[in-house]
């Protein structure tokens, strides 16, 4: 029996409501399908299963907003026999282990609450909403452990009480079913995506001591070499400048592996591939930083194609599960708005962010001459717990490197 | 003027002295050598050794001369030199003390004020730093007092030698020192608590020697714009049920500071009350902060890690807001 519990989709996603269905009991998934749908606060996300199997049970309905780690459905294992619904283990039924002695309680509550509890609600919130008529289900909770507390109803109900009142329904309609508007929808998420913005860059700024550099890039020779390489292809195929810093980025990071990570409280840990977040500003305000993967394999043809698709669903809400918790360094490129330099905020648990500016015709000073070249500003913003500045340094010297010699992109 | 807690008491025993020729002060080293804590220093050279009487180490003797002299008409002090000690003693204060008026139909009262010191914080190590009160607060038949002002430690000594039953009396060693700035000391109550600091948004609760850290927290965290209130208890027992539960029903959050451990507490008693009267009234669980659950070290960093102290109060605040607005 496997359980196929709701991911986290990023460090700031405590809960997801489930969208969609993909499956159905009785079907048979393999790994890297996608079986469900899951609003967050960023966008609804496709929800890949990591393992092969038949599913056997789905336990959370449509519609039903549950907390990160919360099993959404039960996968049989090849060759397993089903055991019907009642084969999941009733909690302490059969358990034969002595009781523990428990330690003096914590001082402060424990952080983690527990898998599939009711929603929390403080008592003063709970007997408040009930005297205002407001409906605890629809609120997101911001006190400690995700509670919803009194502030939460008193603001909900004030909100509701500034909205113009609605005109009464059609009789021909049912009351009951009112199922909230595109607009409505999209202005929730909205908010919900500055909260969740919010949470992940104080905790960047509180937590992670950055170190800044930056460095001029003289794009001629790559820019020329790009121009080539994109003669030969049709229009549809092109190569944009962008995906050669992607894949210099993702190379360099492969060298550099303190760049390429996460660090939690144990301290940092490097991850396998370089899976490059991209930062993507959404039309509607806010933005995300979904992950092209293993970016450093791949060729320039493929990672054009990869950031045409992951730019268009990203801006349509359909990202799927990895792409968004798999980022390993992030790129955010403010080139086409304008500005010359822009020094990222490090995503949570990630150690690194490089970010480009404008590229622009520049007076530069080369071999002791002066001569007008396109260049760009690149930017490390790192994590100083994974790595210093001298490293840092040889990064993005890395980077350049790199776009100094096309032909190995 | 400024006063000390340590002047203060010493006023409030020698005023009643000079008002009331019943009052007599013992305890260990209380005459000669003028108090452990200086707490009588010159009194006996003002009332005479039969007033001021140096009592030989043995606690469950003098605390029981005591209430045999409070049985017959005296109004004694009676100074054990700290709480660790007055275990020696809890046979004539519960069972003796506590219980006679009772036992006897009311034939007897034991208006016996006892006085200790409690408390760490001083490098007086496991054997010397204990903060007992809720022991004695378990007692039906006394009543516990925990001056934490120098006005109270005035004040509440001198109603307590004005009660008709038993009282005991916590002077926590880290306040002897506190000063304040007081026109004249006049007896105080010893039946309610007071609030030191009002607050909207969150009701800190304690006594005794950990009163002057809520305060320095609440300044710490208004700075971040939480405004707490403090209450100080002042009465251990019985307990104010009342002004905690109106600030509860105000600020919605409660964090109790309690010198003592947490398993077993007064931090724990009031935590119970506040949930039976007020569970309605939170809007987050009641944080406590109590002394780690080891005997009081001695080295000195490792004292002061095990107890109480400010950071640990703003954290255990801080805990209770989640992401709310405040």
């Amino acid at each position: 029996m496997i359980d196929f519990v709701m991911p986290t989709l990023g460090a700031d996603m405590d809960e997801g409501t489930l969208d969609e269905w993909r499956v159905t009991p009785g079907d048979t998934v393999t790994r890297g399908q996608i079986v469900a749908v899951v609003e967050t606060t960023k966008a609804a996300v496709e929800i890949e299963c990591w393992h092969d199997g038949v599913v056997q049970e789905l336990l959370v309905p449509v519609g039903q907003t549950v907390a990160v780690g919360t099993p959404l459905a039960t996968l049989l294992e090849p060759g397993e026999a089903p055991g019907g619904p009642s084969a999941r283990p009733e909690p302490g039924a059969g358990d034969t282990t002595e009781p523990v002695e428990t330690s003096p309680a914590p001082t402060r509550p424990a952080p983690a609450a527990p898998v599939g509890h009711r929603l929390w609600v403080s008592p003063v919130a709970r007997r408040t909403a009930a005297a205002l008529g407001v409906d605890l289900k629809g609120l997101t909770g911001t006190g400690p452990q995700g509670a919803i507390t009194l502030h939460d109803v008193e603001h909900a109900a004030a909100t509701a009480h500034h909205e113009t009142p609605k005109p009464p329904p059609p009789p021909q309609q049912p009351v009951s079913a009112e199922p909230k508007s595109a607009a409505q929808k999209a202005r929730e998420r909205g908010a919900a995506m500055r909260a969740s913005i919010a949470a992940a860059m104080s905790r960047s700024k509180r937590e992670i001591p950055h170190y800044y550099l930056a460095d001029e890039i003289i794009l001629d020779t790559a820019l020329d070499w790009l121009t080539d390489q994109n003669a030969g292809r049709p229009i549809t195929e092109r190569v944009l400048p962008a995906v050669l810093q992607l894949k210099a980025v993702g190379l360099a990071a492969r060298k550099f592996t303190e760049f390429n990570g996460f660090w939690h409280d144990e301290g940092f840990v490097p991850a396998s591939g370089q899976h490059v977040g991209v930062a993507i500003s959404l039309r509607g305000g806010g933005l995300v930083a979904p992950a092209i993967h293993d970016v450093s394999e791949k060729t320039l043809s493929e990672l054009m194609s990869d950031l045409t698709d992951l730019v268009a669903r990203a801006r349509a809400g359909s990202l799927r599960s990895s792409e968004m918790s798999d980022p390993t360094i992030t790129v955010t490129n403010l080139g086409e708005q304008g500005v010359d330099s822009v020094f990222g905020v490090i995503y949570p648990e990630q150690v690194a962010i490089v970010g480009f500016g404008r590229p622009a015709q520049r007076v530069v000073a080369v071999d002791g001459g002066i001569r007008v070249a396109t260049t760009t500003y690149a930017s490390l913003a790192a994590d100083h717990r994974a790595s210093d500045g001298a490293r840092g340094a040889l990064f993005l010297a890395e980077i350049n490197r790199l776009l100094q010699q096309p032909g190995e992109l | 003027m400024k006063t000390t807690y340590r002047s203060a008491v010493h006023d409030a025993i020698a005023d009643a002295m000079r008002a009331d020729e019943t009052v007599v002060l013992l305890g260990e080293d209380v005459g000669r050598y003028g108090g452990t804590y200086a707490a009588s220093k010159g009194l006996l050279e003002e009332f005479g050794p039969e007033r001021i009487r140096d009592t030989p180490l043995s606690e469950l003797g003098f605390v029981g001369i005591g209430i045999g002299a409070a049985l017959n008409g005296l109004r004694p002090i009676v100074e054990v030199m700290t709480v660790n000690f007055s275990m020696l003693a809890l046979d004539q204060i519960v069972n003796t003390a506590a219980a006679l008026r009772h036992m006897s139909g009311g034939q007897f009262s034991v208006p016996v004020v006892v006085r200790m010191a409690t408390g760490a914080g001083r490098q007086l190590a496991a054997q010397h730093s204990h903060s007992l009160e809720n022991w004695y607060a378990h007692i039906p038949g006394i009543t516990v007092l925990a001056p934490a002002t120098v006005a109270d430690a005035y004040g509440m000594l001198r109603t307590a030698l004005t009660h008709p039953d038993p009282v005991v009396i916590f002077e926590h060693v880290a306040l002897y020192n506190l000063s304040d700035d007081i026109e004249s000391l006049e007896p105080t109550d010893i039946r309610t608590a007071a609030v030191r600091r009002s607050g909207g948004d969150v009701s800190v609760i304690t006594y005794g020697g950990c009163l002057p850290k809520a305060l320095e927290a609440a300044g710490e965290l208004a700075r971040d714009g939480i405004d707490c209130e403090v209450i100080d208890l002042r009465v251990l027992r019985p307990l104010d049920d009342a002004t905690m539960l109106e600030s509860v029903r105000k600020t919605h959050r409660v964090v109790v500071v309690d010198e003592g451990w947490r398993t077993g507490s007064l931090a724990a008693e009031i935590s119970a009350r506040i949930v039976e009267q007020g569970f309605y009234e939170l809007d987050a669980p009641i944080a406590r902060v109590c002394t780690a659950e080891v005997p009081i070290p001695y080295a000195k960093h490792l004292e002061q890690a095990a107890l109480p102290q400010v950071d640990g109060i703003v954290a255990a605040v801080r805990s209770l807001f989640g992401e709310s607005p405040r």
